[in-house]
């Protein structure tokens, strides 16, 4: 039964294991007619499964009510800073899901997948173009797979110098995303903190006392996490180089400069991109994303497997780099959403991929000048793709935490931006608002803030209890960790 | 393109027209938005950069419509399968896949959020496991990530991988393996796994199609405190008892071919569940039940129940370098889409359907044993894949059915099985058509008489 019971509105607390009633379906499933052919062995074989009984109309409304649930891209602003929420074009779905391109098995041989392939040579090249580092993987599912690969690229690079032994520390800005310091661990490597000058650049004297010849390589974002240009980043490329160590690019705001500068011309070696991001194809609630890793020369025979190349033949077709650091997935990568990413590259060209850029950064400079005053501004210069705020004048006067103000925005009608990220502003407020929104919709968010911040001091308590008009108010985080409930069970629920 | 007329907007995914951009380039302060590009070392800045000029919509389509023509006809009788296999999806699993984005901000991605508590559900009971993530970027890279999780709870330096085990995930786990400094040994036999291996990696049904009996495996690897990694065909597990039942571990799996078409291999969907006494080392997002905070009187003044991200703690993006994996975007769409599909099978559809797969795979192994100089090496009880051995060489028996217009199984005559000797790898599901495996019955029979 799909209906409320008389218990009020506790919609979640009843999952599709709940309403299911035995005997009913969904979808049937066609009998076998021919010859019979016994079952192995009991032993191999499960007794049941649990899973939901419900019919086909019952399954369609409980997730059409879960997706009332959820603000999404499609509902309003979504500034959630360094994720690049904007608007996902619906053409490019539905070409990605042509049944030519859909339907075309990984391991079918390269004849039979040139029109796959062709497409996946031309975005490999697109790429090459726009962050001048020509040499291209597109195998990484997403930027933490990208960034991966590329950190095991350099090992790769630093084995054959015969210097990997000694080479094992990474320098990571304070500033980065946490991916890129696990990443490095992951890849086995200490992890260095750079800490950010008061100008939210990379801190100069660290950087020069730090380069020794026990570093393998520098991760740097560019834009950086506080939307600002890494001011002189290419001549740290100079001394990094000079060191022995590599440089290594997080492009995950390639959105703030594409088409007007590019990673290869500042010296970076290697770069992973964030098509979810950059590129607008869907991040479907956290994934599927794409992360290509881009490098030059020097680093091209270490990409990830495969790579896509054009034969003699005429043929285009996916082959295993001299010295790859091998694959990151069974096939090559989430080629629906390469497909997806492509189709944005062909709408656009790069005349409107530069008018991306432009536009995205002037949204997030026009928020900055209307937010001005009213929130705190740690790094008051202008902006690239977004601008961090601090929260900590509404704290400290008013006892009210960016938390509060993320959660009251969510009455606003807006998706709060990202929040205490970077971690080195203090209650941040980190607003992305991308080159989608039209200028009405950026003064209506800063209109939101504004109002926010008066509310701040003239009634803290409707900030604490924020969200009011949201499906559900604020949950018991701290119970959700310390007494994890992960799994439907017959026995944890109310009943059905 | 046609240039987009003066003043409007510069393209229908941008909105702010020339008018808009004067204005707010007016209330910022400078007079181009080159200018906001200052700090941009100018001899770099706009570079010959070449690429295609614009496509209008009408364009792109026509454009990847030639593509998608260009690729052989997904109508054609094809029987590739290792590793990625054609499914009957459910009309409402496409319909119902709608995206939005990481659920930061709970109280409004409860949608999000409680479909992913639904998927863990699915996925422990599919294993047999007591915890479940919100699901990594595939099969391959999730048993990666459960031999780092086995290396680090044993404290050891070695994974094992048991043959038969596709290639593809065995070369995934070794690039992980170099990062983390372990070795991988590749062994033929359970026995071949001692006390140096923090786990062995299990493959089921095996890469050609076999069902491993793992209770067996699990006990002497227990016995050597090394663990059990099961990588299983989330659709097998219909039919074949829950790995997690039978002694495992850590259990994988790709979900993709029950969310949607191959897509030439991804986005794909990386199952990984673990017994709960290493939920704490788990990699990727995990969601949890809880309850508001403030009762609202609507519910009664009850709180009301509701799902929120949770053990947040093991996650990169508050660990930074000792997190439990770098992971961040994963594929959360194709979660979605699978448990749609598993949950709209039901528990009898799921059965059924992987006992069609079953019936009508050794009913097509059946006819093509009694065409002449054709035969089905032995290798105890399978599901639905199997090996042929032909009348000619593998790789001309694959070519010659291509000539006959049907997508043959993949040549596995270059392993090292005896039973893969000149041997090609055939998958067939409940969702091949019978009269598919007619003309691959016909094909053969046609072939084995020039032969």
């Amino acid at each position: 039964m799909s209906a409320p019971g008389p218990a009020g509105d506790d919609f979640g607390a009843r999952l599709s294991f709940d309403r299911g009633v035995p005997g009913r379906r969904a979808v049937d499933v066609p009998p076998w007619r021919g010859e019979v052919t016994p079952l192995p062995d009991a032993r191999l074989l499960r007794d049941s499964v649990r899973l939901p009984e419900l019919s086909q109309g019952e399954l369609v409304r409980y997730y059409t009510e879960l997706s009332a649930r959820n603000y999404g891209i499609d509902s309003g602003t979504y500034p959630l800073g360094s994720c690049t929420m904007k608007y996902n074009p619906k053409v490019d779905d539905l070409v990605a899901s042509l049944p030519g391109l859909a339907e075309a098995h990984p391991l079918a041989p390269a004849a039979e997948v040139q029109g796959t392939l062709r497409t996946l040579a031309e975005l490999s090249r697109g790429l090459g173009e726009i962050t001048g580092l020509g040499a291209v993987s597109l195998a990484p599912a997403a930027g933490a797979q990208g960034e991966l690969a590329g950190v095991l690229m350099i090992t790769r690079a630093l084995e054959d110098r015969g210097e990997l032994a000694q080479r094992r520390r990474i320098l990571v800005p304070d500033s980065a995303h946490g991916t890129n310091p696990a990443t490095a661990a992951m890849a086995g490597y200490t992890v260095t903190q750079i800490p950010t000058a008061a100008d939210g650049s990379l801190d100069r004297a660290t950087i020069g006392r730090e380069l020794d010849d026990t570093v393998a390589a520098v991760m740097v974002t560019v834009p950086n996490t506080l939307g600002l240009w890494e001011r002189g980043i290419e001549e740290v490329a100079g001394l990094i180089h000079d060191a022995g160590a590599y440089l290594y690019g997080d492009g995950a705001n390639l959105n703030a400069i594409m088409g007007r500068v590019r990673y290869g011309d500042l010296g970076f070696d290697v770069v992973h991109l964030n098509l979810h991001k950059s590129f607008s194809t869907p991040h479907g609630g956290g994934g599927p994303g794409a992360g290509p890793v881009c490098c030059g020369q020097e680093l091209a025979p270490y990409l990830p497997t495969p790579v896509v190349t054009g034969g003699d033949d005429g043929l285009v077709r996916l082959v295993a780099p001299e010295r790859s650091i091998g694959r990151l997935q069974q096939f090559g990568g989430n080629v629906g959403v390469l497909i997806r990413a492509y189709a944005y590259m062909r709408a656009l060209g790069l005349d409107g991929l530069r008018a991306v850029s432009g536009q995205a950064v002037l949204n997030a400079n026009y928020l900055r000048v209307l937010l001005g005053g009213h929130y705190d501004l740690p790094y008051d210069r202008p902006v690239l793709h977004e601008v961090v705020f601090s929260g900590s004048r509404q704290r400290r006067d008013h006892d009210v935490r960016t938390y509060d103000i993320a959660k009251r925005l969510i009455d606003h009608g807006f998706h709060p931006p990202t929040v205490y990220f970077p971690l080195i502003v203090e209650e941040a407020l980190m607003i992305e608002p991308t080159e989608t929104e039209p200028p009405e919709a950026i003064e209506a968010l800063a209109e939101a803030m504004i109002a926010i911040a008066a509310e701040a001091e003239s009634d803290p308590e409707t900030l604490h209890g924020a969200p009011w008009t949201a499906p559900i108010g604020r949950l018991d985080e701290a119970t959700a960790a310390r007494r994890p409930v992960l799994r439907w069970q017959p026995d944890t629920n109310g009943g059905s | 393109m046609a240039p987009p007329p003066a003043g409007g907007s510069p393209h229908p995914y941008i909105p702010a027209t020339e008018s808009d951009r004067a204005r707010m380039l007016d209330r910022v302060g400078v007079a181009d938005i080159g200018a906001l590009f200052a700090d941009l070392p100018a001899a770099m800045v706009d570079p010959a950069i070449d690429l295609p000029g614009a496509l209008t919509e009408p364009e792109l389509i026509a454009l990847l419509g030639e593509r998608a023509a260009e690729n052989a006809d997904p109508e054609r009788p094809n029987f590739l399968g290792a590793g990625a296999y054609r499914h009957a999806i459910p009309a409402i699993t496409s319909h119902l896949t709608a995206p939005a984005y990481t659920p930061y901000q709970p109280e409004i991605s409860q949608g999000t959020l409680q479909t992913a508590f639904e998927y863990q559900s699915v996925v422990c009971d599919l294993t047999g496991m007591d915890v479940s993530n919100t699901g990594l970027y595939d099969g391959a890279s999730a048993t990666a990530e459960a031999c780092l999780l086995a290396a680090r709870a044993t404290k050891r330096k070695a994974v094992a991988l048991l043959e038969p085990i596709h290639p593809g995930t065995a070369d995934v786990v070794r690039t992980y393996a170099r990062g983390a400094g372990l070795r991988v040994d590749v062994v033929r036999s359970g026995d071949a796994a001692s006390s140096e291996h923090a786990c062995l990696v299990v493959q089921q049904p095996d890469f050609l199609g076999a069902i491993v009996d793992l209770e067996p495996l699990a006990e002497a690897l227990h016995a050597a405190d090394a663990l059990l990694v099961t990588m299983a065909d989330p659709f097998a597990l219909g039919l074949l008892r829950a790995p997690g039942d039978a002694g495992a571990d850590i259990v994988t799996g790709e979900g993709r071919d029950l969310a949607g078409p191959p897509h030439f291999g991804g986005p794909s969907l990386g199952l990984f569940a673990a017994r709960s006494v290493f939920l704490r080392q788990m990699p990727g997002r995990i969601v949890g039940r809880t309850r508001e905070l403030h009762p609202p009187a609507s519910n009664g003044d009850e709180p009301r129940t509701g799902y929120v991200l949770t053990l947040q703690a093991r996650e990169q993006f508050i660990r930074r370098e000792r997190a439990t994996s770098n992971v961040s975007t994963a594929q959360s769409l194709i979660a979605l889409a699978f448990t749609i599909t598993t949950q709209a099978l039901g528990p009898r559809g799921l059965r059924e359907a992987a006992e069609l797969s079953y019936q009508r795979a050794h009913d097509a192994a059946r006819r093509i044993a009694a065409l002449d100089g054709y035969e089905i090496p032995e290798r105890g009880p399978w599901f639905s894949e199997f090996l042929v051995r032909g009348p000619i060489p593998a790789a001309e028996l694959a070519a010659a059915l291509r000539a006959r217009g049907i997508g043959p199984g993949l040549d596995v005559s270059a392993r090292q099985e005896p039973e893969a000797q000149q041997a090609v790898l055939f998958a067939i599901t409940e969702a091949t058509p019978d009269a598919h495996v007619d003309e691959l019955v016909a094909a053969l029979a046609d072939i084995g008489g020039e032969a």
